[in-house]
C-alpha cells in the first residue's frame, strides 16, 4: 500500500520533470530540428515537428558562403590557447597558495576575485586603446590574452579549492623520504591534481568560448570567432531561419558536449567554493 | 612546516599571476579614471585638455541616464524574480526521486552553455518574430493578434530570454545546497504532520537562504553588464538602453571617450558595491 503510494508519487514526479527539462530545452531542440528543413519549411504554418524532408543543405551552405571553418578555428585557438596559458600561469599561484599558505593568502584570493568583478565596459576604452597600440586590434593573440585575464581567478580559484583537497601529509611524507620540491610536485602532486585540473580546463574553455563582449568588441573579419559570426546574422536578408539554426547548431554543439561532461564541476567554478 | 626555503620559493611561484592580474586591474583602471576627467573626442580634435567632473556631471544630468538606470534595475531585478524563484522551484521537483533525473538534470542545464548571441538571436527570430515566430503562429492558432515582442513587450522580451539562460545556473546551485539537506530532518516534520507548506518554508527555505544569496550575487555582478543580448536584438532602442550599452554607446559609437569613461567609473563603482558583500560570504567560507 505505502510502496504503492511512493510509485505512484514517483511516476508523478518524473512525468513533470520531464515536461518542464523538455520545456526548458525546446528552444534548443527547435534550432536543432529547423537546420534540418528547407528555408521554406522553416517558416511554414503550422509549424512542422518532424515529418519534413531532412535535409542537409544547409550545413553546406553556411560553410560554403561564410566560410565557417575559419571561425571555428578561431574560437578553438582562442578558447583553447587562453585556457592552457591560463592554467600554466594559475597551477603555481594555486599551489603555493594551497600549501604554504600565509597570512595574506586569503587577501590575495579574494583580491583576485575581485579584478573578475570589474564591469567590462568601464575599462573598453582603454583596452581598445592599448589594443591599437600594440597592433592586436582583430587578432587572436590580444585576445588570448584579454580572456586569459579574465578568466585567470575563476582558474586560480578553482585549481586552488581542488588542491586544498589534497591532504597535505601525504606531501609531508614524499619530503621525508627526501622528495626536493619539483620531485614533490611532479611526481606526488600532478598525478592527484590531474582531475582537477582537466575539469578546471574544461569548465574554462566553456566560458571562454562563450565570452561576449570582448570577443564582439575587440574583433572584425581575421580573428572573429563564433560568437561574432553568429552575431553577423541579427542583420538577416530574405530567409535565414534554417541557415541560422544550422549556424547555432555548429557553434553551440561541442561546448554543450563539454558543459553535460563537466557540470558537476560547474557549482564549484563558479560560485568560487561558497556552495558545495 | 614550511621551511624558508619553500616560503621563497612559494612567493616566486605566485608572483606571475598576481603580476599579471596587477596590471590588468591598474592600467586600464587608471586610464578610464584619468579620460574620465578628460575632453577627449578622438574623431574630432583628440584630447582637449582638462574637463574637471564635467563629464561626471553631464553623464548624470543627461536625459538617457535615469532611463538606463532604471532599465538596468528591471532588467536585474527581472531576472533575478524569475531565476531564483523558479529555481527553487525546479530544484526542490528535480531532488525528488524519479526515473532518468540524469537526463533531466541534462535538458534543464543545457541553456547555459549556449552561447549568448546564439540564444539571442534564435528567440528574437524563431520565436519573437511578429510574422513567422514560433509564437506568432501559437497566437494566431488561438485566434489572437500576434505581438511585436522586442519592440512592444520589449524588456519582459528581454528578461525571459535572460531568465533561461540564468535559470539553470540558479537551479543547478540551489540543487546542490538541497541536496545537502537533512533528510532525516524533513521525515521527521514530515512524521510530526507537518504539512509540505510548512516544511518548505521551515526547513527548506532556511536551508537556502545561504545559496540563494550566492546566486543572487553572482547573477547581478553579471546580469550589470549584459551586452550581447541587447546587442543582437534591439541595440538599445525600445526602452532597453542599460547602463552598460549606454556607456558602450557613448565611448565605441559617439566617440566621446571622456563622458563614457566617467559612466565607466560609475558603474565600476555599482559593480564594486555589488562584490563587497559577494565578497564577505566568500571570505567567510575560505575560514571555514
Amino acid at each position: 500500500m505505502a510502496r504503492a503510494v511512493k510509485t505512484q508519487r514517483k511516476a508523478i514526479n518524473t512525468a513533470l520533470a520531464w515536461a518542464v527539462g523538455l520545456l526548458i530545452f525546446f528552444p534548443i531542440l527547435w534550432t536543432i530540428l529547423t537546420s534540418f528543413k528547407t528555408e521554406a519549411q522553416a517558416i511554414s504554418d503550422p509549424p512542422v515537428f518532424l515529418f519534413f524532408d531532412w535535409t542537409l543543405e544547409n550545413y553546406a551552405v553556411v560553410q560554403e558562403r561564410s566560410n565557417y571553418m575559419r571561425f571555428l578555428w578561431n574560437s578553438v585557438i582562442i578558447a583553447g590557447g587562453s585556457t592552457i596559458l591560463g592554467t600554466i600561469i594559475a597551477i603555481p599561484a594555486a599551489w603555493s597558495m594551497a600549501f604554504v599558505p600565509s597570512k595574506r593568502t586569503k587577501d590575495i584570493l579574494l583580491w583576485m576575485l575581485s579584478t573578475k568583478m570589474l564591469p567590462a565596459v568601464g575599462v573598453l576604452y582603454p583596452i581598445y586603446l592599448l589594443f591599437i597600440k600594440l597592433g592586436w586590434l582583430d587578432s587572436r593573440v590580444g585576445l588570448i590574452i584579454v580572456l586569459m585575464l579574465i578568466n585567470l581567478p575563476i582558474i586560480v580559484w578553482m585549481l586552488y579549492t581542488y588542491f586544498r583537497e589534497i591532504p597535505g601529509e601525504i606531501l609531508e611524507a614524499a619530503r621525508m623520504d627526501g622528495a626536493s620540491l619539483r620531485e614533490e610536485i611532479l611526481y606526488v602532486l600532478t598525478p592527484m591534481a590531474v582531475p582537477g585540473i582537466a575539469s578546471t580546463i574544461l569548465l574554462n574553455i566553456i566560458l571562454a568560448w562563450n565570452e561576449p563582449f570582448w570577443t564582439l568588441n575587440l574583433t572584425a573579419a581575421k580573428a572573429a570567432p563564433l560568437t561574432a559570426f553568429i552575431a553577423s546574422y541579427s542583420s538577416p536578408e530574405g530567409l535565414f531561419y534554417a541557415k541560422l539554426s544550422a549556424a547555432s547548431v555548429m557553434a553551440i554543439a561541442p561546448i554543450l558536449i563539454m558543459g553535460w561532461f563537466s557540470q558537476k564541476q560547474l557549482v564549484r567554478g563558479l560560485t568560487f567554493g561558497a556552495v558545495k | 612546516m614550511a621551511t624558508q626555503h619553500s616560503r621563497s620559493a612559494a612567493r616566486l611561484m605566485m608572483a606571475p599571476a598576481v603580476f599579471l592580474l596587477l596590471v590588468w586591474m591598474l592600467v586600464p583602471l587608471s586610464m578610464t579614471l584619468w579620460f574620465s576627467f578628460r575632453k577627449y573626442l578622438p574623431l574630432r580634435g583628440g584630447d582637449l585638455g582638462w574637463a574637471g567632473f564635467d563629464n561626471y556631471v553631464r553623464f548624470v544630468t543627461s536625459s538617457s541616464f535615469w532611463p538606463s538606470v532604471m532599465t538596468t534595475l528591471m532588467i536585474v531585478g527581472g531576472v533575478l524574480v524569475v531565476t531564483v524563484v523558479l529555481g527553487v522551484l525546479l530544484a526542490i521537483l528535480l531532488d525528488q526521486p524519479m526515473w532518468g533525473q540524469g537526463v533531466v538534470r541534462i535538458l534543464v542545464i543545457a541553456p547555459f552553455f549556449v552561447m549568448p548571441t546564439v540564444s539571442a538571436l534564435v528567440w528574437k527570430n524563431m520565436f519573437m518574430d511578429p510574422v513567422n515566430g514560433l509564437f506568432a503562429h501559437l497566437w494566431k492558432f488561438f485566434g489572437a493578434e500576434p505581438i511585436a515582442w522586442l519592440s512592444e513587450a520589449s524588456m519582459q522580451s528581454l528578461i525571459m530570454i535572460v531568465s533561461w539562460q540564468w535559470l539553470p545556473f540558479a537551479t543547478l546551485i540551489l540543487l546542490t545546497a538541497i541536496q545537502s539537506l537533512d533528510s532525516e530532518q524533513l521525515e521527521a516534520a514530515e512524521m510530526d504532520g507537518a504539512p509540505p507548506l510548512a516544511r518548505f518554508f521551515h526547513i527548506i527555505l532556511p536551508h537556502l537562504s545561504r545559496a540563494i544569496t550566492v546566486v543572487i550575487l553572482i547573477q547581478t555582478i553579471f546580469l550589470l553588464s549584459i551586452f550581447a543580448e541587447i546587442f543582437v536584438t534591439t541595440q538599445g532602442s525600445f526602452g532597453t538602453k542599460t547602463l552598460t550599452y549606454l556607456i558602450f554607446q557613448r565611448v565605441l559609437e559617439s566617440q566621446n571617450v571622456g563622458l563614457g569613461s566617467a559612466g565607466g567609473v560609475y558603474a565600476i563603482i555599482l559593480a564594486n558595491i555589488v562584490a563587497l558583500f559577494l565578497m564577505r560570504i566568500v571570505g567567510k567560507n575560505l575560514d571555514a
